[in-house]
């Protein structure tokens, strides 16, 4: 009957989102009066999970699961929903959760809700709000399976603490050769920088910078801030920066809690893209760039004056702040 | 049988899918009726799923150097032809329609593997997501409906046999997955570059009049969710202007009102 959580780990330790899901989970438990079970793929302590509401974690060790494979992984939670006799079932909207989610979602013949940004609007019949068009409208979803599987996006409801018992089990799932059909032979990923998906903060630029060379500003602005890097479509398409950095509606989705925009028009599939960041501020010199409509602070001026200024000012910020 | 190429291998045809959603333009206004029931069609401009334009081309990349044949297939009305007929004017071979209004994720990958089934096709295109419903579910419920690998968020696939080598974007990177068709992707940009993006031209338009178009009727499906209403957001308030000349002013803001920093 417990609620299961899928808690998703990095070279053994919890992502943050793992405890945002955590903690909504909590939430729906409590609703529904049962516990929450989370499921852990090779992660070295979950003692970090009872804060947020999580009663007992199924602890998967297997060397077979080192990398990532979506089949594999939504089998082992697919095991662990059917052990709990789980009916409602939470994951982030990670890259890796979207991937296994459907996959899930027909092993557990449950309903899939992906986006969801808020707790149910009734458990029953079972009913959650998400995002749809893109972030320009919500969709607002009855799930009438048995099994409920949410996709969480992140930032929508926050890390917040709850005590949870905090208990631990080993758990062994059956893997078959058949859940390894699809191999991963070699992951290329940019260590020691912040992630998009996982940014608090994104420095985002566009055409306004006028060419590559000019990113240095934007890199410096981002390391001051924690930040991890972005940028406008055509940016990528000149090859100006890597393909992994455009953000929007055919790139990466942003729901950061701030996204500076640099240079950045602000065209609709832009800002569909990075409208569920929390804040925006807009640093354009054209003051009826439409995204000023779109942003919470705007600096009208010339990026290549106001950037320079604003980091030096957030250094000294920062080391007041210390 | 002519002798000269009695050792050359006899390679398969490849067969390929490509899963078209017919959505609203990207700069479409959206909005509700029927008491925020249904999407509010008015006015609206459908095109070809942005991610499933990068899949088509890259099928065409496939036909025309391995010789693969590609269909498409949509699961809609008959006012989602002319979509499928501007997919046949970039080149596809042929067209499917499934003659069902597309009501949920699910039911539409039980569509599609219906068709998958009866065409036995080797590899199936789908994108990542479809800009109106957001589902990012499509492709890998069906591949796992009809039990074929899947990889989501593909930016490269190269097929050699029966044997396919694709490009995942992930958090912070790419990875590289090796996998055997039936294969069933999530593509997005990078599968091609924008830039190799095909306008249907007018001997395209013309070819496409004659291909076929066939229409299928539905299978049953369980719906295992429903849109009971749509809402939009809460407009948005005007945004606080700050000098150049006073960024302190924003760092304030920031870390005081906002409290991001
Ligand atoms: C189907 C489709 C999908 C799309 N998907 C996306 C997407 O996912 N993401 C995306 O970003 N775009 C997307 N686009 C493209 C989008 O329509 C815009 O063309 C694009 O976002 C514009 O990028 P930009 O703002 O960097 O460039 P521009 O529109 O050229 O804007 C540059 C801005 O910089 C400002 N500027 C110039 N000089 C300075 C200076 N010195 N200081 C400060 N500001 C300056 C200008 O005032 C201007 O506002 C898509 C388009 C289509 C048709
Ligand atoms: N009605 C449909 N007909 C055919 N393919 C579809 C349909 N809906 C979605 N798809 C495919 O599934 C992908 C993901 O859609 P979705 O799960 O809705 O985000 C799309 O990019 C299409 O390739």
């Amino acid at each position: 009957m417990s609620v299961l959580v899928y808690t998703e780990s990095e070279n053994g330790t919890f992502k943050k989102t793992a405890f945002e899901v955590a903690a909504y989970a909590r939430e729906i438990a409590n609703t529904m009066g049962t516990s929450v079970t989370a499921v852990a793929i090779n992660a070295e302590d979950a003692s970090a999970l009872a804060d947020y509401g999580v009663d007992k974690t199924l602890m998967v060790a297997s060397d077979k699961l080192e990398k990532f494979n979506a089949k594999a992984y939504s089998d082992v939670i697919a095991q662990a929903a059917k052990k709990e006799d789980s009916q409602v079932v939470v994951i982030s909207s990670s890259a890796n959760a979207k991937y296994l989610a459907p996959i899930l979602a027909v092993n557990l013949e449950a309903g899939y809700a992906p986006n969801v940004v808020a707790l149910p609007e009734s458990t029953s019949p079972f009913k959650v709000k998400r995002t749809a068009f893109t972030n320009k409208a919500f969709n607002h979803t009855e799930i009438t399976t048995e099994v409920k599987l949410i996709g969480l996006s992140k930032n929508s409801f926050g890390v917040k603490e709850a005590q949870g018992a905090g208990a631990t089990e080993d758990f062994t799932p059956e893997l078959s050769a058949d859940d390894f059909g699809a191999e991963v032979t070699a992951v290329d990923k940019v260590t020691g920088k912040v992630t998009i998906a996982d940014a608090e903060i994104v420095v985002s630029a566009g055409r306004g910078l006028k060419g590559p060379e000019n990113w240095g500003m934007v890199e410096d602005l981002a390391d001051v801030l924690g930040a991890a890097t972005a940028c406008s479509k055509p940016v990528s398409d000149l090859g100006w920066r890597p393909h992994g950095e455009h953000v929007g509606q055919t790139g990466k989705p942003v729901a950061s809690n701030l996204y500076i925009a640099i240079g950045i028009s602000g065209a609709i599939q832009h800002l569909a893209g990075i409208n569920a960041s929390k804040t925006k501020v807009v640093i354009n010199n054209d003051p009826e760039a439409p995204f000023f409509k779109a942003a919470d602070y705007g600096v009208v001026g010339d990026a290549f004056e106001v950037v320079p200024q604003l980091i030096e000012k957030l250094k000294a910020f920062k080391a007041n702040n210390a | 049988m002519a002798s000269h190429n009695s050792n050359q291998t006899i390679t398969k045809r490849m067969k390929i899918l490509v899963c078209i959603s017919h959505v609203p333009d990207t700069t479409s206004k959206i909005n509700f009726t029927e008491g925020d029931t249904k999407f509010d069609t008015n006015g609206v401009q459908f095109v070809i799923n942005p991610n499933d334009e990068f899949g088509l081309t890259r099928a065409m990349w496939f036909k025309e150097k391995q010789g693969a044949s590609v269909t498409v297939v949509t699961v809609g009305g008959a006012d989602t032809e002319p979509t499928l007929r501007k997919a046949l004017a970039i080149g596809a071979d042929d067209a499917i329609r499934v003659d069902a209004h597309p009501t949920d994720g699910f039911f539409v990958a039980k569509q599609l593997a219906n068709v998958a089934t009866q065409g036995n096709y080797d590899l199936i295109i789908g994108g990542r997501e479809s800009i109106d419903y957001n589902g990012g579910m499509v492709p890998g419920m069906l591949a796992t409906l009809i039990g074929a690998n899947f990889v989501n968020t593909c930016i490269s696939v190269e097929v050699e046999g029966n044997e396919a080598t694709a490009i995942r974007e992930i958090d912070g990177g790419k990875e590289t997955i090796k996998t055997t068709l039936p294969l069933v992707l999530g593509g997005q940009k990078g599968l091609v570059e924008e830039k190799d993006l095909r306008i249907p031209n007018m001997r395209g338009i013309m070819m496409a009049r004659k291909k076929a178009l066939n229409v299928m009727p539905a299978v049953e499906s369980a719906q295992p969710t429903a849109a009971t209403a749509f809402s939009k957001p809460a407009p948005k308030g005007d945004v606080k202007l700050v000098s150049p000349e006073n960024l302190d002013e924003l760092i304030d803001l920031l870390h005081n009102e906002a409290k991001v920093i």
